[in-house]
Order: C-alpha cells, then structure tokens, then sequence
C-alpha cells in the first residue's frame, strides 16, 4: 500500500461539492433514456408470451407487415443462433421454440406511430402449445417437475448427472467438519427459510434509439449500466462488427444492477436495419415487471450450533435459489456470503442454481447476499437470544477480522467489521428506551465488491480547465466523485473540472458499472490518468527551464524546481503551462488503461427500531441506523445516499416487496400499486456512520459503497420484528398477512 | 381523428394536435418537446410525470392531452427564471437530495405546491404529501430535509 | 509449486482434494495448470472463474504474479449489481 494512505490529508477529496450534473437535473433538462428523440423516427413495441411456459409452433406476421404505417418485423428467426458465447441472452432477448415465461418476448414491431405499431402487434399470430410450468424454487428441483431445457444436467454433482433437470449446479464452500462442531456445541438452533423475488425497481424505465444503416454501421442511445457490455450483445446478436456500432448512454434513471444487461437493444437495433430508419422503444412499466430484472427467490436451511458462553462452534446452510428461466441464480454467491461475516472453525454450505418459468435473473445490488443474509442472521440472533448473550456482544465474539480464514476460502486482510459492530454499539441509538410492543434488531452484513476493465482520458485545456472522459454511467454522483479526485490530484478548484461519460467510440473498453465499482477502479484509473499528465507537465515545464525533467516536480497545481540546486525559477501553474502547450509540443492529456482488480471485500451493520400493529400485523420502522466501512469517502454526501438508498431498498425487500405468481404462472402484481416499493411516509429518517478504513489497493484508501447497504436490512427488521413480538418471521417479506398470521399461530400455540 | 388542442404552459400559450386518448404527458412529452416531467409507470403510481394543472397536483399521465384545453399547465421547465434557480432545487443541489435524478422533476413540483400551500409543513407532513412520489435511490432522508430546509429559508426570506 | 485451495463444487475433479500443488508464476498460470491436471476442470474454468490471492479478488489480469507462498483459492466468477 502507498505508505501515504493512511496519513494522507486530503483538501478537496471528502469535502462535498455540488454535482456537476445537478443544475440539469434540477430543471428538467437531463436527458434520460426515453428523452432522445429523431427526425423520422418509428416506434418500437414488443409482443410478449401471455403462458409461462409454451411450445412456439407458429408465428405469422404476415397481417402485421401488411398493415399501412408498420416498416419491419422482427422474430427469433432475425437473431441466428451462432456458436458465440450468447446463447442464453440471444434466447431471453427473443423466444425461439419455446417462450419460457410471462412476458417473454416472441416478436416486435416498427411503425410510424405508437398507435399503429400497437395495432400491428395484436395483428401478429403466435401458435402456442401450452405446457406445464413451475415458478416455485422448491418444486422445480422435484424429480416430477417439468423441465425447461433438455441440455441442462446438474453441474459439479458426483456421480454426474444423467437425466436433464432444472438444477443447473451444486456449489458447495467450506472448512472443517459442522457435524462435530454441533456436537461440541451447548446449543444447536436449525430453521427453514423463505424469501421471495424483488425487483430493482428503478423509476425509469429501459428505453433507447437505434439508428442502424443498410452496411451494417450505427448509433444506439440508452439507458445502461454499460454501454460498451450494450455494444458487445447488441452488435453480436445482429452480426455487426464491434466498432461500426457506437453507443451513447444517456443519463441513467437508476439501475442497482438490473441494468447490467439488454432487453430491448438488439430488437431496436435489427428494426431500425430492417426499416432503413430509426427505431425507439421504451418500456411499459408493466413490460419492466414481467421480462426484465429480478432477483432470485430462495428456500434456505440454516443450522449453527455455538457453546453458553457464546462461542460459534459449527455452522451449515444451504441455499435453493431460481434465477428464472436460465442458468446463473447466483446461488454459488450467496453460499459464499452465507457466513462471511464469522470466524469458524466447521462451516460449509451449499448453493444450488435451479431454472424456473420466471424472468431471467439480474443483478441487485450485492445481488444473492441479502436472502441468506436474512436467513444466518435471524438464526445468529435466535442463537443469543438463547444463550442470553447481547446480539453485537454474540457478533462481536465470533467475527471475522484480520487473518481469519473465510467461509468462501480467502484468508481476510484488514476488514471493518468490528469496527462497524463497535461503532454501532456505542451509538446513542442502540441504548435509546422502548416503549411496549416496539422492538430492536441488528444484523451485519457482507458483500465481494470487484474492479474491472476500464479507461478514461484526460484533456487539459489551453485555459487550464481539466476535460475528463470515463465510459462508466453515473448512476448516482460519480461524476462529482471523479472530478474531486482529478481536482485532488492536479491541485486545482473542483469548478475547473468537467467529467463526461463518452460514447463507445470514444474510449477502450469499459467494464459495466457494477460491484461497486466506480469510485474504485474508474478513480483509480483516473487518478493515473492525472499522474500521466503531471508526468507531461513536468516535462514540459523542464524543458522551458532547460533543466532535467526529474528537477521539476509537481506541488498545490504548480510545477517547481525540486531545489535550489535545481535552478532558481518561477513555478509555473497548471494554467500557464497549459497556455504555452501548443509551443511546447501539443496538447497534454494523461490516459490510463487498466484493469483494476484487488478491490477489498465490505461489511456493513445495521441496526432498526420497529413497531407492529398486532391487529393489522404491519410493521413500522422508527429508527434506522446504518454503520459501513466506507475505505475513504470521496464525496461523503453521496456515500450518506448509498447507505440511505441501500438501507431503504432493503427495508422495502424486507416489508413488501415480491413478486406474486398466480396458478396460471403470470405475474399477479406487475405494477407499482401492487408491487409496492417504500413511500416517503413508511419511513423515518435513516442515521449513517461512515467508518473509513483505508483499502490498501486504492491510491486514495477507497472501498466500493454500494452494494452492501442492501444486505443486512430483511435480517435486521426480523430480528426487530422478533424482539418486539416474540415472533420469529421465516419468511420474507415479512408483509401484514404474514404477520398477522404467524401472530396468530403463535397466539393459538402458547 | 386528431384533436387541437390551444392551452398555456408555463406562461407562454401553447397549441398541438393530439389523438383523443393521447395523455397530457405524452402531448407534453412528444408534442411539446417538454421532456423534462417523466413516464415511471403510467399509470398514476410514481408521481414522475408530476405536473400543476390549474393550481392542482396531477399525474399528467392520468390526465387526457385535450383536458389542457384553455387550462394553465405548470412543469418542471417553468421553475427556474433565466439561470436563477429556486430555492426548493437549489436545497435540492445542496442536500444531495437525488442521485439517478429521474424522480426529481416529479418531486420539485410536488414539493412546490406543498410548500405553497404550507409554508412551515412539519417532517411528517412532508413525508405524507410526497408519498405519491417514489425516489428509488435516496431512502427520501436527504430529499425530506432539502424541502424542510427550503421551507425554512423561504419563511426567512418572506419575514427580512 | 503453488498451493491453490479449490472450492467445493470443482473437487469432483481433483478426487475430493481441497488443496493441490501446481507449477505457475501467475494468474494464467495456475488456471492453465489445473487444466491441465484436471481435463475434467477446464469447461468450468473456461467458463470463468475469479481467483483470490493474498486475500485480494482477481478476474480478468493473467499477468497477476503468484509466489510460492501466496494464498491462492480459486471461485466461482464473482459478479456485482
């Protein structure tokens, strides 16, 4: 680790400036994905499965293209399949010969109105022959289930699988040997979980233009989380060459993962080459519910034995995730996080992936984590409970730090769990008096967080003003994160910068932004991106001086002789030296291409205050305090925002939010009436503490944010639940019904 | 069969055609290049496509386009003056009350109207007049504070 | 030699072993060693993998050295939101 890091004092970086995207979003003048417009431009809607799971016998379009106003239409047959890695999302894109649940797409149109395309859809006939379908997790693995794909046979089983199934893999992690620890232990607690599917929810949603010619060159502009990963499917489903297509991405109306892939960008993309004109589709929110996103939903057992006086002796679970109608639950995920946070000697779990007729998976946010999260740390504060031991005391005794070897393998460096544990300890909130049938829960949580592929420029202007261009959408601030961290490292005002996301043309690749990666690597590579260009303004100061080049160093904005040995001059600033630049040898940029990987692993610890109504069984949330290691924060504003954001997400995760399947196998609830994210009034204020450990591979201490404020909260609110009711909710969310009636059971019971 | 339809937005009149089942946020969005008030559900839910028509807070994806005829409709663009923004988006730019920024047209104008009608509105009241508008990124703290500090420094600003 | 901990799921193929010796001096390496030990391995290797060591998350950087006492333990693709 630089040796600065931690001494290090910052004058810009942790201040918290004003965006530099605000204004515009402020006024209206933001343009987000359904905000771009072109002349001629044709409206693109989507035809969609209505069964859940069917045989595809026919699809004629022949009315549709027939009708006055419609300019293309487009099937699986406009998408050949090809030996090319993307088979899955080439399927999910456009259902082949099977349409695999509700709301898969089977055919599109394009047309010169909204009104017209819609006509032309119910104008296109689709053959059907309806099959059984599954869409619960536990049923789907019964050998009596019906089975999505025959190519399918369980991975990493001994012996191997011989039949096709719906279980796609068997992860299993682990050190030791549980069933002596639960010998050796005073107390064996063992529980069966459930939670059920959320989505991201994000209020925008998935819209773009494609412009595409006849030789196979274009623009697409779209909301993403990666328009260089949008790039790569959109032109490899439609047999373009990577660098004809350019693609923009406008601002983004949230994301938290589920924006990671594509939907509707290679449909645009076919039509408008089909049609000869461009072609834009924005999503309904209904199409949002029903093809795009969600999570997992999961069906776990927990089992961890620990002596009386608190000491975690064995730990097991195992994890049944679906995904949806594909490959890739992230059950492998979740059976890692399962015990992260914990210091074990016997541990091990194991993950099955399993496909059902749902929508394919997406990432959220520490996508798998907050499902096993909920299910360990219900079972860990059932545990002290029992023993009768303080849950962050229980916590505390048993934690992952330093040198202690994972559940998932790796053997941890400095990680803040204890830190954010103690921290939310000494916290007023944790000692504030309860009234009566209020109750306090706290749980911790865990999250990877990753690096990646990524490259930005640099430009300095002939007046001293910073052009800095990285291919990673902001999703939420970190344009202003990036222009501190160039400011930082060029000692210059903040104003002075101006921090673009630049098209796929403009830049190598990029990697998504995801796993929280942003603030790391993107800053990271930007801030060696400055380097680059202070190593060019050095020079460049040097040879006006005629001294050698390691004689110049860069100090507060300004290039200075490093002595008087050095020679006796006027240091020149970053301003003057860019007005002379184009006698001096051209343009100064500084670049930096690089994947960034050794991004430190994150703990977070939450802790609530709730209320339930034991005649309604809701549940209201008073106090919510959240503790995170942060590494540094850059902007500390928006890391407060992550915390909140995440933290709510979850809250909604925990007290609402599911997708509800009918008999039928469609969605029941695929709107925001029925599928209900938290409003303004179901919320108090949410506390943040922001603990800055620094991560010994940033250049600036920076830890990912993101993710883990969604881990702990479902885990936190049941054990508030738990402390005010006596009742321990297994199954999530932890709605008014399920309340209401698992108050009732256990009044009936005692 | 197209309607026309003459109104006045934001001040200034304002004519266009529109199809009969057209919403006002699609003529507003389409029609009149005001893509500032946003679609998040359509279907009254989100409170993205916020807008005042006639002193009323609506979903102008709930209200037809040709309900606008000879009606005064507010939005989004009409806030600030010039580059003088108002106090409520500048508390909004200060308290980092958005992230995405694609609720936040939604919220101003809501909150507009709020502040309007009470000028010293308690943290619960906001919370209950903003609950038709969803913020997914923010968990809403920052965004209650931005309008709780935004009625404090109108309330100053009225009394100098 | 480098020690590589191999998680549950892929011990199939090394008849059960959680630790196996492999001769690399980097990130590529290891995983084309244990391809080469274990043929069985390689679809999943292929298919991506993420590679801790010394306790740090590596994907994507083949060049990333490993030393004869480095902490190596090869996982499941890690993947984000």
């Amino acid at each position: 680790m630089p040796k600065d890091i931690a001494t290090r004092t910052f004058k810009q970086v942790g201040t918290r400036p004003l965006r530099p995207d605000g204004i515009e979003k402020v006024t209206g003048r933001a343009r987000f994905g359904a905000d771009f417009s072109m002349p001629g431009m044709l409206t693109g809607r989507i035809l969609r499965s209505p069964h859940a799971h069917a045989r595809i016998l026919k699809i004629d379009t022949s009315a549709a293209e027939a009708l006055p106003g419609v300019k293309a239409v487009v099937t699986a047959r406009d998408f050949p399949e090809t030996d090319d890695g993307l088979h899955d999302i080439r399927m999910n894109v456009m259902a082949r010969e099977k349409a695999l649940y509700d709301g898969h797409a089977v055919a599109a149109v394009a047309a010169v109105s909204p009104a017209v395309a819609k006509e032309a859809l119910k104008l296109i006939r689709v053959d059907y022959e309806v099959l059984p379908h599954v869409t619960d997790v536990d049923e789907a693995m019964k050998p009596s289930a019906p089975v999505l794909h025959q190519h399918i046979f369980t991975a990493n089983e001994s012996p191997a699988a011989k039949r096709p199934s719906n279980v796609a893999g068997k992860y299993e992690f682990g050190h030791g040997d549980p069933e002596a620890g639960f010998r050796k232990a005073d107390h064996v607690i063992a529980r069966s979980f459930k939670v059920e599917a959320a989505h991201q929810g994000y209020i925008e949603p998935h819209a773009c233009v494609a412009n595409v010619t006849a030789d196979g060159q274009g623009d697409l502009w779209c909301c993403t989380q990666g328009h260089f990963m949008v790039r790569a499917i959109s032109a490899g489903l439609n047999g373009m060459d990577l660098s004809k297509l350019r693609v923009t991405a406008s601002e983004i109306g949230g994301g938290f993962g589920g924006k990671t892939t594509v939907y509707i960008e290679p449909v645009a993309v076919a039509l408008s080459r089909k049609a000869g004109k461009p072609v834009k589709i924005v999503m309904t929110r209904d199409e949002v519910f029903r093809a795009t996103g969600p999570t997992h939903s999961a069906s776990i057992d927990v089992k961890i034995g620990a002596t009386k006086d608190g000491r975690i002796t064995g730990a097991f679970a195992e994890l049944r995730y679906q995904g949806g109608a594909f490959p890739g639950s992230l059950a492998d995920m979740g059976a890692m996080a399962a015990f992260a946070c914990y210091d074990l000697e016997n541990v091990r779990t194991i993950g099955w992936d399993v496909v059902t007729n749902r929508p394919k998976l997406a990432a959220y946010r520490a996508p798998s984590a907050p499902a096993i999260c909920f299910a360990v740390e219900s079972v860990i504060d059932e545990l002290a409970r029992t023993i009768g031991m303080d849950p962050i005391d229980f916590r505390l005794k048993n934690a992952a730090r330093e040198g202690t070897l994972s559940s998932y393998g790796p053997t941890y460096q400095a990680i803040g769990l204890e830190a954010t544990l103690r921290a939310l300890k000494a916290h007023p909130h944790y000692k504030a008096p309860l009234k009566p049938g209020q109750g306090r829960g706290v749980a911790c949580g865990f999250w990877f967080n990753f690096g990646g592929q990524t490259c930005v420029s640099l430009n300095i202007g002939l007046d001293g003003t910073v052009a800095l261009s990285v291919g990673t959408p902001d999703i939420g601030g970190s344009r202003a994160s990036m222009s501190l961290m160039v400011a930082e490292e060029l000692g210059i005002p903040y104003e002075k910068v101006r921090c673009i996301i630049a098209d796929t043309a403009s830049l190598g690749y990029n990697d998504v932004t995801d796993g929280s990666r942003v603030t790391f690597s993107t800053g990271l590579a930007t801030i060696q991106a400055a380097r680059n260009a202070i190593k060019v303004m050095c020079a460049r100061a040097a040879a006006t001086w005629g001294i050698p080049e390691d004689a110049v160093e860069w100090v507060d904005g300004h290039a200075r002789p490093t002595g008087p040995n050095a020679g006796n001059f006027e240091p020149l600033s970053l301003a003057d030296i860019a007005a002379q630049s184009h006698q001096t040898g051209g343009p100064i940029a500084g670049h930096c291409e690089v994947t960034a990987e050794g991004a430190g692993v994150s703990f977070g610890a939450h802790l609530a205050d709730v209320e339930v109504d034991r005649e309604t069984g809701a549940v209201k949330v008073l106090r919510y305090t959240v503790a995170q290691d942060a590494g540094k924060a850059v902007h500390p504003a928006y890391v407060e925002g992550q915390y909140q954001g995440g933290a709510v997400q979850g809250i909604g995760w925990a007290l609402n939010e599911e997708y509800i399947y009918g008999h039928d196998g469609r969605l029941q609830n695929a709107g925001f009436l029925d599928y209900r994210i938290p409003v303004c009034s179901d919320l108090p204020m949410i506390d943040t503490l922001i603990l800055e450990i620094p991560n010994p591979g940033h250049p600036y201490g920076v830890r990912g944010v993101g993710e883990t404020p969604i881990v702990p909260p479902m885990a936190t609110i049941g054990n508030a639940i738990a402390a005010a009711t006596g009742v321990r909710m297994t199954h999530a969310p932890m709605s008014p019904p399920r309340i209401l009636k698992a108050l009732t059971e256990n009044q009936a019971g005692t | 069969m197209a309607l026309h339809v003459k109104t006045n937005v934001n001040g200034d009149a304002a004519e266009f055609l529109c199809e009969p089942d057209e919403t006002l946020l699609d003529a507003l969005r389409d029609r009149l290049g005001l893509t500032g008030t946003k679609e998040g559900c359509g279907t009254g839910d989100c409170g993205a496509c916020s807008v005042i028509l006639d002193g009323r807070l609506v979903c102008s994806c709930l209200v037809l386009a040709a309900e606008a005829e000879g009606r005064s409709v507010r939005t989004i663009e009409g806030m600030a003056k010039g580059d003088e923004l108002t106090t409520l988006q500048r508390k909004f730019l200060e308290h980092a009350a958005l992230q995405c920024g694609v609720c936040t047209p939604g919220f101003l104008v809501a909150a507009e109207e709020l502040l309007r009608r009470n000028d010293n509105p308690t943290e619960e009241q906001v919370r209950y007049w903003l609950a038709g508008n969803l913020c997914r990124c923010t968990g809403y703290d920052k965004i209650v504070r931005a309008v709780l500090d935004a009625a404090k420094d109108m309330r100053e600003h009225a009394h100098a | 030699m480098v020690k590589v901990r191999i998680w549950g799921g892929l011990r199939i193929h090394t008849h059960g072993e959680a630790e196996v010796e492999v001769e690399a001096q980097d990130l590529r390496g290891v995983v084309a060693a244990l391809g080469q030990k274990y043929p069985e391995m390689k679809p999943a290797l292929d298919s991506g993998v993420s590679l801790s060591i010394d306790g740090r998350l590596y994907t994507n950087r083949w060049f990333e050295k490993v030393r004869p006492d480095s902490e190596v333990v090869v996982l499941p693709r890690i993947v984000g939101g």
